[in-house]
């Protein structure tokens, strides 16, 4: 997995001390710790790992171990509508990899990445619970059911004139 | 205790509630195959992630098979380790590890001590059916590591060493399913992670995943050089293993085989580490009786306790963990280093030599020593002090593939001047050792008396930590002593916290100090071995006329020659160092 390389603001790593004291920098917390990190800057670069490490006093590698484990996390920036598509089973046998292959090929990235203009990022989820609606595609917040290869276009379109 | 009774293969068996049907089976002298699994009993480290399945075993009433390492007996269970069901579901899982593994056991580094290569052996795997995508990733080359993750299996063995032994915490399972790997943070390389190079996480590896630096070829090719004089210096906890490696009983002291044998490779002088430890001995204790005796007159800025520093993973370790306690440490070399030192200089001198003619070459139990030949403020102008190191697991194959007879040898004596040791310096190969060879010269040296008994049995043993008093008359002297890093944590965290009531420390990386060192031959989980050559350490060192550092003639030859006395001017240049803050440099390298 590569990462992005940054400085990390005091703030910013004021912020992260702040997120390990609330679970009372607890190692057994680490799960937690990451998804309140990710939430609040969006990836977890190395250097925000290492902070976590250092506050819940665990090596690095382990934490490292934990963000490569699990698909939610991300060592990648998110695009500014990170496009989410579930990937969990009922999803997947109802075409959830040709919606995955049609989004690819319109914004030309790969899983896991960003559009040069920042713009959007391709990311894989396992079930998120709305198997009734499959397959799923989230833009952000936005959930979009029943989603087929044509109707890419059309979400797509939604955030044309956005910034 | 609660006593339970089950059935394997056909015996009756009584074990103890919590007991796993392996170590059940154990008792009948039936030996579950097992891969991932490992017991390292003298090290409280028992290691069962039940990930491989090479132990399954049929359970009577159980639809599944069951993995006999991580599955508890319970009363009246009707066990079969042999039976055709389970001996065909061993295969077609080894025949699965195998499908993702490299076919190139002929030019394997591994090749004749690998428990995987050993196990389609015993299993009679013929032919891999599965022909499926084969992991490949980036070789690591670090100064004295190679981690070629091809050959990983994941049994997550380096990983209990690395982070539940050490607490270096550098290795980590990363990622998923086909995927996952073993790796340091970010898939750094080992050289830019908080790694050690203790090589524990290599002396437990079943396959050639994690091996040390192979030098012997850079060695041939030095030794047929008529340019070169090659000088070898041995680490005292060799002698008391390499005889394994030609089949003698752990614990079979093979000095004199061993000088033979270096001899007819071709070195042209055979020389003794055990000189060094004994000059390691003259710095590090005059050094120590200094700050204990500033200590012992109320001097406040002395720093207390000292520890001795001649582990080389030891010293990397408080470099990245107590980057505030650097001035805590002696500062004298490792002997290797100071052998490399003394040698590339007094020794040159006497012999004519410059330093680039010579090539310093060391045999060592040791895996970090090989990343300490490397460190830069060991070299002048670039020259190293001690070119390479090679292991006792190296010197083996060496021995092999130039056809002598080891066994067979007669014994030999080291060289002179650099060959002389006292039973003093033998004893820094097994846990304790330093300390109790310091005490024996500290102790005359500050009394002015002999001591009546040189065997200080307090200081000995196996428990990861010890402690002693020794009473330098009428002044009590608190010793401590650690082998393994987590267990040096726990005194260094005192220390640290202004605890600890020590007055010197002894630390060493490896279990049982160096006899268990990384680059020692292979126990395969055996951890008795260490204890017999433990013991046979100390027998060298009672069999020997001379027990004191500071009665070697030829270090009192030395330093009437050349050094002048014990922490003199030359002595500070050639044979003390200092330490760096490794913690600040090695956050976010790319
Ligand atoms: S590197 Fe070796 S010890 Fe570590 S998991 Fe892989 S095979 Fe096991
Ligand atoms: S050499 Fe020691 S410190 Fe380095 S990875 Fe192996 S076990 Fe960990
Ligand atoms: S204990 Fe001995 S073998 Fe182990 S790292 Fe230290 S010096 Fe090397
Ligand atoms: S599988 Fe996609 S929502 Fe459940
Ligand atoms: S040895 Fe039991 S699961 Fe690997």
């Amino acid at each position: 997995m590569t990462s992005v390389k940054l400085k990390l603001k005091d703030s910013d790593v004021q912020k992260l001390k702040e997120i390990a004291h609330s679970f009372n920098n607890e190692a057994g917390e680490l799960i937690n710790v990451l998804h309140k990190s990710q939430e609040h800057f969006g990836y977890l670069p190395a250097e925000v790992q290492e902070v976590v490490a250092e506050e819940l006093n665990i090596p690095v590698a382990k934490v490292y171990g934990v963000v490569t484990f699990y698909s939610f996390f991300t060592m990648l920036p998110r695009g500014r509508y990170p496009i989410s598509i579930c990937t969990g089973t009922a999803c997947y046998v109802r075409g959830a990899e040709k919606v995955l292959d049609e989004f690819k090929r319109i914004l030309k990235v790969p899983v896991g990445e960003t559009t040069a203009d920042g713009k959007f990022s391709i990311t894989c989820l396992r079930c998120v619970g709305a198997c009734g609606l499959a397959p799923v595609v989230m833009v952000g917040d936005k959930t979009y059911g029943r989603v087929t290869t044509d109707g890419v276009k059309d979400i797509l379109k939604e955030y044309e004139n956005e910034e | 205790m609660e006593l339970i009774k089950l059935t394997i293969d056909n015996r009756t068996v009584e074990v103890e509630k919590g007991t796993t049907i392996f170590l059940a089976a154990k008792q009948l002298d039936i030996t579950i195959p097992t891969l991932c699994y490992m017991n390292l009993k003298d090290l409280n480290i028992e290691h069962k992630p039940g990930g491989c399945r090479i132990c399954v075993v049929e359970v009577e009433g159980r639809r599944n098979l069951a993995p006999a390492c991580a599955t508890e007996c319970s009363e009246g269970m009707v066990v079969k380790t042999h039976s055709v069901r389970v001996l065909n579901a061993r295969r077609t899982v080894l025949e699965l590890i195998i499908s993702d593994h490299p076919f190139d056991c002929l030019v394997c580094a591994k090749s004749g001590m690998c428990d995987l290569q050993d196990m389609a052996i015993k299993l009679g795997v013929r032919d891999i059916p599965f022909k499926g995508e084969k992991s490949t990733y980036k070789p690591d080359f670090s100064p004295a590591i190679i981690r070629d993750m091809d050959k990983c299996i994941m049994c997550r063995r380096c990983e209990t060493m690395c982070n539940d032994f050490q607490t270096v915490g550098v290795l980590s399972g990363i990622h998923r399913g086909f995927e996952a790997v073993v790796a340091p943070a970010f898939e750094r390389d080992l050289d830019h992670s908080e790694c050690t190079y203790c090589g524990q996480c290599v002396a437990v590896c079943p396959t050639a995943a994690l091996t040390e630096v192979d030098h012997t070829l850079q060695l041939i090719n030095d030794l047929s050089d008529p340019a070169k004089t090659v000088v070898v210096q041995t680490a005292p906890a060799v002698r008391a293993a390499l005889g394994e490696e030609f089949g003698m009983e752990p614990g079979t002291l093979v000095t004199g085989k061993m000088v033979a044998a270096l001899r007819q490779l071709g070195f042209n002088f055979v020389f003794d580490t055990d000189f060094a430890a004994d000059l390691t001995i003259m710095e590090e204790g005059t050094e120590l009786l200094d700050r204990l005796t500033r200590h012992l007159n109320g001097d406040k800025e002395v720093k207390m306790p000292i520890l001795t520093s001649c582990c080389p993973g030891w010293v990397s370790f408080f470099e990245y963990h107590y980057p505030d306690l650097l001035d805590v440490p002696s500062t004298a070399r490792s002997p290797q280093q100071m052998f490399g030192a003394i040698a590339k200089t007094y020794f040159a001198e006497k012999q004519q030599l410059n330093r680039k003619e010579m090539i310093v070459v060391s045999i060592m139990p040791c895996v970090a020593k090989k990343y300490e030949c490397t460190r830069e403020e060991f070299a002048t102008d670039g020259n190293p002090d001690v070119d390479y190191s090679i292991s006792t697991r190296e010197l083996a194959k060496l021995i092999k593939s130039a056809n002598i007879d080891f066994k067979a040898l007669p014994d030999e004596d080291f060289d002179k001047p650099m060959g002389e040791s006292t039973g003093a310096a033998v004893i820094f190969g097994t846990t304790g050792g330093v300390i109790e060879a310091a005490t024996r010269t500290a102790y005359e040296l500050h009394t002015g008396e002999e001591l009546e008994k040189v065997d200080f049995e307090a200081l000995r043993g196996f428990e990861g930590i010890r402690s002693a008093t020794v009473n330098f008359k009428g002044v009590d002297i608190n010793i401590g002593i650690a082998h393994g890093l987590g267990n040096a944590r726990k005194l260094l965290d005192d220390v640290r916290a202004g605890k600890s009531d020590y007055h010197a420390i002894e630390i060493m990386a490896c279990p049982g100090g160096c006899i268990g060192g990384g680059g020692q031959p292979l126990h395969h989980g055996d951890t008795s071995i260490l204890k017999a050559r433990s013991k046979a350490i100390y027998a060298e060192d009672e069999g020997k006329t001379l027990r004191k550092s500071h009665l070697n003639p030829d270090i009192i030859k030395l330093y009437d020659e050349y050094l002048g006395k014990p922490g003199s001017e030359l002595a500070h240049k050639l044979l003390h160092t200092h330490y760096f803050d490794k913690k600040t440099r090695q956050i976010s390298v790319d």
